[in-house]
């Protein structure tokens, strides 16, 4: 077991470097410096900031200096836009957006979308299996972008129930819509995943011996099938994980909630490149954290993983 | 002259095939089951009539993409409402300008994204799954360990890293689809290149004296097809998404160019305005090309792998 997280370390730690040296090396070709605008500033004053960002220095000492912040002091450094603020200041002031209606989508996702699956495997060929498949279906070409605007347009322009946007200190009718948006094709596809193998199961031959045997249809369900059904669901969890934080710079650019996201796209348009550095680098290092987890779980629960 | 090993084991083998049985192909049989499954066929058709509304539709079209109705503008909520007297068939967007013939450019980008996407898939993916595959040992530990590492990195945000730094433009889109396209085919073209190594016919070449290379392009690769081809068409509403996502954050092409992702994005950002037809025509093509390609690549899976069912 040690070994394998030791391997999975081994690959995981490589990948982030790998994640901010090539970040690093982009920002570093891209034309012109953070401070090269339309109005050419003095040469002294120009050469004041670089000193002052460390951009004077030869770019591999930049490299170790921004890797060793980011490291041991998890510090990715001033924000070139905004000068009075450091990259940690607007990562902090959005990330509690973001990780709000993000673990709310998640947790509704797993939730809503196993119930759905496991009934629509149990009532196999019923009314609710077809809602399942059929919704599973829609969900994989209605992706959040779709279902954002769809969303505002049944329940802000004809119901007139819920704000279209903006975030307001996380009032519940602000959340619904971009949790709804965000976690709808998740929850599809996680549905799909647990119906079909929850099917597998039940077909199998320790299910029919435990029915044999008189057992109740619940126990049966809960008890039994449960634990290898959803197994392959936890391998899926990774990929749903990195979709949505994915999927949230769509939300938060969408309905305004000043999430991780927004924040992203608006220093893509500054080209304000150390705080998309770090926002990369950030979710990257979230994602391979959370892929390291799952897959550990994942060997740690099912004993036939080879590792 | 050498003899060629290979040409000779393979017309051999055609001849006891087809003295054994009448037989039909691998590929006819696809076909026919393909051909028998009624939602493949309709998709495909659609499909079709996609396509041929992308690459013909500026042919009908009373507007180029980049002009602006100056009459309309202003006024867009009732003038520039779909009609057929104005020639705007699909209406105005938000600046007056036609929507039919920015739909019909839209829909070129977005399915040249895609095809070229799973094209550049479909040939990295390949050959580097096989070699991986076909080698082993510590070259494919290496392989795939690279692949590893590029697929755990969140690609949609080195993605618009990219188009940042390097300047929006098509080129740069086209490339940065295709950095990350190939990964998950390279795996699955490398587990069966696995399991295909040790067959006999492999075997055969080798003995025959086959190089390599000639026994993975020649003997491997066709035999990868099959998967590819699924894997390839599932891939394609898969590269449209992302490019969708991309335009949708408005990093995508730069206008007058546009695409299904951008069109999607404009008309929502106007859905307070009432001009509902900006969003939902660009999201009917959306929808319905993305549905029949997955359609499409399921009936092919189903076609071509009948012990799944």
């Amino acid at each position: 077991m040690l070994k394998y997280i030791l391997k999975r370390l081994g690959v995981a730690i490589p990948t982030l470097l790998i994640l901010i040296v090539f970040s690093f090396i982009l920002m570093r070709v891209a034309p012109g410096g953070p401070f090269s605008s339309e109005r050419p500033l003095p040469p002294q004053v120009l050469a004041n900031v670089n000193a002052k960002f460390g951009l004077d220095q030869p770019w591999h000492i930049q490299l170790w200096e921004y890797m060793v912040g980011i490291i041991t002091r998890f510090d990715f450094g001033p924000s070139f836009a905004y000068t009075d603020r450091s990259v940690n200041d607007i990562i902090a002031q959005g990330f509690p957006v973001t990780l709000t209606y993000g673990v709310w989508s998640f947790v509704l996702a797993v939730l809503v979308g196993c119930l759905l699956g496991i009934a629509a495997a149990v009532r196999h060929n019923s009314w609710l299996d077809y809602f399942a498949v059929g919704t599973s279906i829609g969900a994989q070409v209605l992706p959040n972008f779709v279902m954002a605007p769809l969303l505002v347009i049944v329940f802000t322009l004809w119901l007139r129930w819920l704000p279209g946007g903006g975030w307001n200190g996380g009032q519940w009718n602000y959340i619904i819509m971009p949790v709804i948006a965000l976690g709808t094709s998740y929850m599809a596809s996680i549905a799909r995943i647990t119906r079909s193998s929850m099917l597998e199961v039940l077909n199998s031959n320790f299910i029919r011996t435990a029915r044999a045997k008189g057992m109740p249809a619940t126990h049966v369900i809960v008890r039994h099938a449960l634990k290898p059904a959803l197994m392959p669901l936890l391998s899926y969890l990774g990929p749903a994980f990195v979709g949505m934080v994915t999927g949230s710079v769509i939300i938060d650019v969408f309905f305004s909630t000043g999430g991780i996201g927004q924040l992203f796209t608006n220093s893509a348009f500054n080209r304000d490149y150390s705080v998309i550095m770090g926002i990369t680098i950030l979710l990257g290092a979230l994602t391979i954290t959370f892929n390291l987890v799952v897959d550990v779980l994942y060997a740690w629960i099912d004993p036939r993983i080879r590792y | 002259m050498v003899l060629r090993p290979v040409r000779v084991e393979a017309a051999a083998e055609m001849a006891n095939y087809e003295m054994a049985a009448k037989g039909r192909s691998l590929w006819a049989d696809a076909a026919r089951r393909f051909f028998r499954h009624t939602p493949s066929v309709v998709s495909l058709a659609v499909l079709v009539l996609v396509a041929l509304f992308a690459f013909t539709g500026q042919y009908f079209a009373v507007w180029t993409n980049a002009e602006i109705d100056w009459s309309v503008l202003g006024k867009v909520r009732t003038a520039g409402m779909p009609s057929l007297e104005t020639g705007h068939f699909f209406g105005t967007d938000d600046l007056g300008r036609d929507l039919y013939s920015r739909v019909v450019q839209g829909s070129q980008i977005s399915l040249m994204v895609g095809i070229v996407g799973a094209g550049i898939a479909v040939v990295v993916g390949t050959l580097y799954g096989a070699i991986a595959g076909y080698f082993g040992g510590r070259i494919d530990s290496i392989m795939m360990r690279l692949v590893d590492i590029l697929l755990s990195i969140p690609y949609m945000f080195v993605l618009i890293l990219l188009l940042v730094v390097f300047g929006r433009s098509i080129v740069m889109l086209f490339v940065g689809i295709g950095l990350i396209s190939w990964l998950d085919m390279s795996r699955i073209v490398r587990g069966q290149t696995l399991s295909l190594k040790e067959k006999e016919f492999v075997e055969a070449a080798r003995a025959g004296g086959a190089s390599n290379f000639t026994i993975i392009l020649r003997h491997i690769v066709p035999n990868l097809l099959g998967i590819v081809v699924v894997y390839a068409t599932l891939l394609v509403p898969q590269m449209i998404l992302t490019e969708s996502f991309i335009s949708f954050l408005g990093l995508g092409v730069q206008e007058p160019l546009t695409s299904w992702g951008a069109l999607i994005s404009q008309g929502a950002g106007t859905i307070m305005y009432g001009t509902l037809w900006q969003l939902l025509f660009p999201l009917f093509f959306f929808i319905v090309t993305l549905f029949s390609f997955y359609f499409v690549g399921d009936g092919l899976r189903d076609a071509l792998d009948p012990r799944d069912r």
